[in-house]
């Protein structure tokens, strides 16, 4: 029997574990998942499942957010809990952190990305990251109300933890870079729209700031009690998110001749470049969108997992049984939301590749927001994207099928 | 086969009729309608639109 190995037990790895099966994969599928549980939902973890995950205990969030899998998946073997440290592709076997080495005939690389962290030392106390259901556990609990919350990145994440926050009582500050929030996932434009917005509602917006050094509470030296920005300015905090952005999980395929800047590196088949035996999928994948153009980019939307699995799942399992593959090449029309108090922000396309925004229905006055804006997003001319905040989803496929006219792959 | 989409989850996101259109509709009030025993040629969209539900709120019965 031959056996197929999936390194990472996130949502890719599922997906893969689904697609490999639609593929015509009968054989083994072995899973290997770092953290304890099954394949489950990330995006509520900075929204309903950080406000209302108080009562409960982990176990029933983890149950709660599970991935429904399909019936084709129920005979895939998982180990959870198990990291895989190190890979031979040459020799087809990769190795966990307990020191078993696992053969494989065809590998999945789905081992996703981590939270970056602030590079300052300092208190390690009150200091939280939100990616795995593990972080939410332990974030939730110190948010709360009265509790004063300094948010260091002003990204998706940043700003969904600041908006939750904020709906929870906390008094909160979000601190970015940049000279505006959402820059690179909205522009200026829109991103200075829900900025203004979220100010609206007390979150205190410091822009253009970077941090400096994390203090300790007086007496407390493993606590952090305030921020300290590159200008001086002193935040009293008792909690501190770094959303700084995330690092894709690598390390352990090192050594293998794989190029491994900002994840791996696919060919138009979505596999390993120089393997057929390998694929990668979801965040840590880097491919060309030839919709868009011939740069490699990794997109860590909640689509992709599913986008690159279908695919790729396919590419392995040709390359497996001496199948031609004759598919047009993998060209995804990604999408992703963001939900941030009452705004609902949908996208579709890459509107983070435009040189020019332009609203195109709606006003542009953040007091406005709620009431609906589209806005086109256009690289020299030609629409690569669309964003629309609380605009109904009877109007989503129309603006949707503008991008995919002028972006057809 | 039977689609059901629990509707205490659906959020009206749209994914699902962007996947399947034949059976998924956004109506102009912005809400769901579906067709519960689609013809089983939309299997594949169906499961496609199943995948890409944000709120993982369709399931498809054989």
């Amino acid at each position: 029997m031959s056996r197929v190995v999936v390194v990472g037990a996130g949502m890719a790895g599922l997906r893969a574990a689904e697609q490999l099966r639609a593929s015509g994969w009968s054989d083994e599928i072995l899973v290997l998942g770092q953290e304890p549980h099954a394949p489950y939902n990330r995006p509520p973890l900075s929204k309903e499942a950080l406000s209302g995950m108080g009562a409960e205990d982990p176990q029933t969030w983890a149950d709660k957010l599970a991935f429904r899998q399909r019936p084709s998946v129920a005979d895939v073997e998982w180990r959870l809990g198990t990291e895989v440290v190190g890979a031979d592709l040459g020799a087809r076997r990769v190795t966990c952190a307990d020191g078993t080495e696992v053969g494989y005939d065809g590998l999945v690389i789905a081992s996703g990305i981590r939270s970056r962290r602030l590079s300052i030392d300092g208190p390690a106390g009150g200091r939280f990251t939100l990616r795995t259901l593990a972080d939410a556990v332990a974030l939730q609990p110190a948010l709360r109300p009265g509790a004063r919350v300094v948010v260091v990145g002003g990204g998706f994440i940043g700003c969904e933890v600041a908006a939750t926050a904020t709906a929870m009582g906390c008094r909160v500050t979000v601190v970015e870079p940049l000279s505006g929030c959402l820059q690179r996932g909205l522009g200026d434009l829109v991103g200075g729209l829900v900025q203004s917005y979220l100010s609206g509602y007390g979150i205190r917006m410091l822009t253009g700031r970077t941090v400096r050094d994390l203090h300790p509470v007086p007496g407390r030296p493993d606590r952090v009690g305030s921020v300290v920005l590159d200008d001086d300015t002193v935040l009293p905090a008792d909690v501190v998110v770094e959303a700084v952005g995330s690092t894709p999980n690598v390390e352990w395929l090192a050594d293998n001749g794989l190029d491994l800047t900002d994840g791996v590196l696919c060919d138009e088949r979505l596999r390993a470049v120089g393997r057929s035996d390998v694929v990668a999928v979801g965040d840590v994948a880097r491919f060309v969108n030839p919709r868009f153009d011939e740069v490699a980019r990794r997109v860590e939307h909640w689509c992709i997992p599913t986008d690159t699995a279908r695919f790729a799942a396919g590419s392995l399992v040709r390359a497996l049984h001496d199948l031609p593959d004759d598919r047009p090449r993998f060209a995804p029309m990604s999408s992703f939301w963001s939900d941030q108090l009452e705004l609902r922000i949908q996208s579709f396309g890459a509107p983070g590749l435009a040189d020019e925004v332009t609203v195109v229905d709606g006003s542009p006055d953040p007091c406005a927001l709620t009431d609906g804006l589209i806005a086109h997003y256009r690289r020299g001319g030609r629409l690569v994207g669309v964003v629309l905040v609380n605009v109904p989803a009877n109007r989503h496929r129309e603006q949707r099928e503008l991008v995919s006219a002028s972006c057809p792959g | 086969m039977r689609v059901i989409v629990d509707r205490a989850l659906c959020d009206d996101h749209g994914q699902c009729e962007i996947a399947a259109p034949n059976v998924f509709r956004i109506g102009v009030d912005g809400k769901l309608e579906y067709d519960e025993r689609p013809d089983p040629s939309e299997r594949d969209a169906i499961e496609e639109a199943a995948d890409a539900c944000p709120l993982q709120a369709i399931l498809v019965q054989e």
